[in-house]
């Protein structure tokens, strides 16, 4: 089965100080990946890298269509949280409502999203993620912010879309439910 | 495309961010008079190119909320992940950003030609000039916006790149206020704005590109 994700021999760098060298990994429908390591690693950097955000020092990166969840929201500060994530699922082609109330943010659509915590914004952040159809979620500390009923709606919506054939490479600190998953540790 | 193009004009008018040249070049058309003086026919010979200078100004006003707020606000990554080109993204701003400005400031150049004494057949070829030379001045601050994203103290840096950038703007619109088109100066105005416009989402694209290293 061909792979959603594929890093051959990568080497990360970032400020001309090599990160990570010659990294391979594969992640197939349903696979999941937890990328852990200490502060500074690469975690973030490896992410970017699968999201073709960063380009590689060496070695080749083959990934399907991706969805990126990390520290920035990508929200439009002074528009009402619905609204924000409508702009987005119009352009993935699909309703931001099921991400909402799969996230438990539904209720908070008329709210500016600069009336937000922290927490609200990075389940938006999810919302998005989960809203989208790409097969492969690129997740940086997902679980950063989030309160208990927020871990579980994230555990439930990643064990969906694993079932439904996606896969997952996620950089945590957090111990996070993801059965049966690869590690990678950098640094 | 026309989602973005619709969210620009949406985040120009949030909070009156479009108005803030307007009100720049009014103000510098109210001004010029009490600096040289109420001789009418001096105002009406040197108040086209204030206006064209004004103008410029007035333009380099929104160089830092065109791009760095996208940048840091990670908009820009979510639309690269989303296999939206960066020259896609730029065009769509330039267009944005042209809407928002050029044609508001062609209406306020009315009440300022009035201010500067200017006549009809003056306003005339200023309002040409306008319309040949903002979408140049428009790209050149998206352009420079786009370069200095993520640099601090951006917005005095963006002032030095563009203001030598848009010396042919300057030269040919006030010229052809002054002088007239005898010269060609509308033809040379919209050649130089032509280029900036097609050079400029190329340039911002490699800019945002090379931004994220």
């Amino acid at each position: 089965m061909k792979p959603l994700l594929r890093l051959d021999a990568v080497t990360g760098r970032r400020g001309g100080r090599i990160l990570f060298e010659g990294l391979d990994l594969a992640l197939g429908p349903g696979e999941a990946l937890v990328v852990t390591g200490p502060n500074g690693a690469g975690k973030s950097s490896l992410l970017r890298i699968a999201a073709g955000l960063l380009r590689p020092a060496a070695g080749r990166v083959e990934a399907s269509d991706a969805a990126l969840a990390d520290e920035h929201d990508a929200l439009d500060e002074r528009r009402p949280l619905g609204d924000a994530l409508a702009f987005w699922a119009r352009l993935d082609g699909v309703s931001a409502v099921p991400g909402m109330e799969a996230m438990g943010i539904a209720h908070l659509a008329g709210v500016p999203v600069r009336m937000l915590s922290t927490g609200q914004r990075k389940r938006a952040a999810l919302a998005r993620v989960l809203a989208c159809n790409a097969p492969l979620w690129l997740l940086d500390e997902p679980g950063n912010g989030l309160d208990a009923d927020g871990r579980e709606r994230l555990e439930k919506g990643m064990a969906a879309h694993r079932i439904k054939g996606g896969a997952i490479l996620a950089a945590t600190h957090q111990p996070l439910a993801l059965p049966d998953a690869g590690a990678v540790t950098l640094g | 495309m026309s989602g973005l193009v619709l969210r620009e004009l949406r985040l120009a008018a949030a909070g009156g961010a479009a108005l803030l040249p307007l009100v720049f070049f009014l103000l510098v058309a109210t001004l010029f008079p009490f600096a040289v003086g109420p001789d009418g026919p001096l105002l009406a010979r040197t108040g086209g190119g204030a206006l064209w200078m004004a103008a410029l100004l007035a333009a380099l006003l929104p160089v830092d909320r065109l791009v760095e707020p996208d940048r840091a606000a990670g908009v820009l990554d979510q639309l690269a992940v989303r296999g939206i080109g960066e020259e896609s993204v730029a065009l769509a701003k330039l267009a944005g950003h042209w809407l928002s400005f050029g044609p508001p400031l062609m209406v306020a150049a009315v009440p300022a030609a009035a201010l500067m004494k200017l006549p009809p057949d003056v306003l005339l070829r200023l309002e040409l000039g306008l319309l040949a030379g903002t979408p140049g001045l428009a790209a050149l601050t998206l352009g420079v916006a786009a370069l200095t994203a993520g640099l601090r103290r951006g917005g005095a840096l963006a002032g030095l790149l563009m203001l030598p950038l848009a010396v042919p703007l300057l030269v040919f619109g006030a010229g052809l206020v002054g002088r007239g088109n005898e010269a060609g100066a509308l033809q040379l105005l919209a050649a130089a704005s032509l280029l900036l416009v097609a050079g400029a989402p190329f340039a911002a694209g490699a800019a945002i590109r090379a931004g994220r290293d």
